[in-house]
């Protein structure tokens, strides 16, 4: 059997490379998936935990956060769109205005 | 168990005032469709209306009786209270009685005067509310109303000094009356608190002078004589004394009629009138007493001077009411509250009477104020000539007329009361000399010799119309019998002194003293007098012969003196008034924009450059947000992992 700690290195790994992605892209999309990636990386953990413990709680909680990536994900290419439509880029560079 | 008419009397009491204010505020509101007319009658109605319930009430009034009237607690505070409430006693009685009495007549008196004038309509609202003020002033049984009523004819007397105001010196007038009046009131206003809280002090927080009166003893004498120095200082800003004087004769920039009521028998008394309310606290501070004395017999030498040389008809006047105040403060001074209400009585009628005569020659010489361009008026003016005489006669204190007897007694008073002296009564009978001489001086110049008025102007002159000339009458008439109440004891006694010894007790007291030595005194006075109508009859009253003034005696150097008015305004300019206003321009120009908006511009700056730096951190894009975001995430685990 793979040791938990091999799980856990690895959602860190991923969870690690999804917010080195938000920070660094600037490609909204990316932004998105990268995202995705680090909820992904947080239900890799779970589940390693539920199967360790032997406790459904871990697999549920898993359930809801895929069904909140997929409203997510849907809200979130929308507003892409919008987004997109109106400024004509997707650039994060470009997009300042929380700037005073 | 109070009797059936004196609750009625204390049912009217409150109306005496509230009659002129509700006739203020109907001419405020619908003065002008009542017109002129409308509007003076009203008002002249309203003060009528007083004066009769006043008489009434003086009816009514028990011998040592005082009628209240509360209408509802103003103040309260713990123990202290203070309530609007009116109170008739023998003192305030008289000031009622001449209050609305003379401001009736003066109130009829202008409908012939202002009728024409295009600001009648507000001539009668600030007459009538300058009525209510004075009446609250009077009738008040505590300190706080009596203040209120103090700074409320205050106001009246600016905006009536004021009233033709398209004149600018007019305005400026009124400016100084108010300003001087100021410096006065804060005086007042100081001697207030301290007898306040130092009676606080022995547990007894109170306004009402029956309350002060009672708990008197209890206060420090030291503090005693603080708190009358403070209160004095207030009675010589509102009564026009030394050092405070030099508002009144400026003060007749404003329409006669207003000098008459306003600046020469009722508001300059209040000062007065304060004392002899508070004389209780007076007398326990025989040091500000002997002050007053000497500050009233300087203030009635220096003002008579003054007036010996003066050309206007009405400045004359002016400085003759403040020489007359200093007979009164001087009275005061000596302790004889009662001589000084006297003479504040009779004064009120020939003052009153002589400046309504020298408004009813103004009017006939359409608006001249000169006396060397008067003269010889005694046959176009008959009743004013007679009035003005008899009138003239009071003030210089020809025997049996009301001056005579109130000014003796002043000056008996000053000569034998214990806290008298000869000096004080030297200065005081040297005085009345002058007073005779400037007053017979102005009545030769205005009505005797050839008339020098030029031929336009002379073809007008004529006499007032009834509407001026009855209230002429009548003051005059009082100027003549309103002395009769008070004769000295060689005569038929005082009637005055009793009336009000209930108030002063023993202080209302003529003192101990020989009639022979009074009678000598009275002799003494009606010499000097006599002399001086003889030398002003000589100086001014022949035919055609009128020195241009008195600078053509030997005597140039104090006629320069005495025109100049002692050169008081220009000191007080040089003093006070410039450095006063240099320093004002040097904060608007210097310190307010240097310093003050200095200061508030550089905090602004200051706020402005720092966030110049801190604003770089915002730099809008989200992922910078984000870095600081894991950076404090990634601390906050690094320290509970560290916890472990």
């Amino acid at each position: 059997m793979v040791p938990l700690n091999y799980y856990l290195i690895l959602g860190a790994v991923v969870f690690a490379i999804g917010v080195l992605g938000v920070i660094v892209r600037r490609d909204l999309i990316v932004v998105l998936m990268s995202i995705e990636l680090m909820l992904n990386a947080v239900n890799l953990t779970f589940i390693a935990f539920a199967c360790f413990l032997g406790s459904m709680a871990g697999q549920v909680a898993v359930f809801f956060v895929m069904a909140v990536a997929a409203a997510e994900a849907v809200i979130g290419l929308a507003i892409i769109i919008s987004v997109f439509r109106y400024r004509q880029t997707l650039d994060l560079q470009e997009m300042q205005l929380l700037k005073w | 168990m109070v009797a059936p008419t004196q609750s009625i009397a204390a049912e009217l009491l409150r109306w005496i005032p509230l009659i002129p204010l509700l006739a203020c505020l109907l001419n405020t509101f619908f003065g002008a469709r009542l017109g002129k007319r409308g509007a003076g009658l009203l008002a002249s109605f309203a003060v009528g209306a007083s004066f009769a319930i006043a008489l009434y009430i003086f009816w009514l009034l028990p011998a040592s009786g005082v009628i209240r009237d509360t209408l509802y607690t103003w103040i309260e505070s713990g123990s202290f209270q203070a309530k609007v409430s009116f109170e008739v006693d023998a003192l305030t009685a008289v000031m009622l009685l001449v209050i609305t009495g003379v401001g009736f007549l003066i109130h009829i008196y202008s409908l012939g005067y202002m009728g024409h004038d295009e600001g009648m309509v507000r001539f009668c609202i600030y007459l009538n509310l300058f009525i209510f003020f004075m009446l609250l002033l009077v009738r008040a049984d505590n300190l706080l109303l009596l203040f209120v009523g103090w700074e409320g004819v205050g106001l009246c007397s600016y905006l009536l000094i004021g009233f033709w105001y398209h004149d600018h010196t007019n305005t400026i007038a009124g400016n100084k009356a108010f300003i001087v009046n100021r410096i006065g009131d804060y005086g007042f206003v100081l001697g207030i608190l301290l007898l306040v809280t130092e009676l606080g002090r022995q547990g007894i927080w109170t306004v009402d002078f029956a309350e002060l009166q009672k708990h008197v003893q209890l206060l420090n004498p030291n503090m005693i004589t603080w708190i009358t120095l403070l209160l004095f200082v207030g009675a010589t800003g509102k009564s026009a004394q030394i050092p405070l004087f030099v508002w009144l004769p400026d003060a007749m920039a404003g329409p006669t009629p207003v000098s008459a009521l306003i600046h020469a028998a009722t508001m300059v008394t209040a000062g007065v009138y304060m004392t002899a309310r508070l004389h209780f606290l007076f007398l326990l501070a025989p040091a500000t007493l002997s002050l007053i004395a000497t500050i009233g017999a300087a203030t009635a030498f220096f003002a008579a001077t003054v007036a010996l040389t003066q050309t206007d008809i009405k400045r004359v006047l002016a400085y003759s009411t403040v020489s007359q105040l200093g007979y009164m403060f001087l009275a005061v001074g000596v302790g004889a509250f009662s001589a000084a209400i006297f003479h504040l009585f009779t004064h009120a009628f020939f003052k009153a009477c002589l400046f309504l005569g020298a408004g009813s020659v103004i009017h006939a010489l359409e608006g001249e104020q000169d006396m060397r361009e008067m003269g010889g008026l005694r046959s176009y003016l008959p009743t004013t000539y007679w009035t003005y005489l008899i009138a003239t006669l009071a003030i210089a204190g020809a025997p049996f007329t009301a001056g005579f007897f109130s000014k003796d007694l002043i000056l008996w008073q000053a000569y034998s009361s214990p806290l008298g002296s000869h000096q004080l009564w030297l200065i005081a009978w040297v005085t009345a000399g002058m007073t005779a001489l400037y007053m017979f001086r102005q009545f030769f110049m205005v009505f005797h010799g050839s008339c020098r008025a030029d031929e336009h102007v002379r073809a007008h002159i004529h006499e007032s119309p009834a509407v001026m000339t009855v209230p002429l009458v009548i003051l005059a008439m009082g100027s003549i019998f309103a002395g009769w109440l008070g004769t000295p004891e060689y005569l038929w006694g005082s009637r005055w002194d009793e009336w009000l010894e209930p108030i002063f007790g023993a202080a209302a007291k003529t003192h101990a003293g020989s009639a022979g030595d009074e009678i000598l005194l009275m002799q003494l006075t009606l010499a000097i007098v006599a002399l001086a109508i003889l030398l002003a009859y000589f100086s001014y009253g022949r035919e055609g012969k009128l020195p241009r003034n008195l600078s053509s005696f030997a005597w140039g150097a104090p006629y320069r003196l005495f025109f100049n008015k002692y050169y008081v305004d220009e000191l007080y300019d040089f003093v006070i008034v410039r450095p006063f206003t240099s320093c004002s321009r040097w904060l608007a120009l210097v310190f307010d924009p240097g310093v003050i908006d200095g200061l508030v511009n550089g905090v602004a700056k200051g706020t402005r450059g720092f966030s110049l730096i801190w604003r770089e951190i915002q730099t809008g894009n989200i992922q910078h947000y984000l870095i600081g975001f894991l950076i404090g995430t990634l601390g906050i685990l690094a320290y509970y992992l560290g916890q472990l």
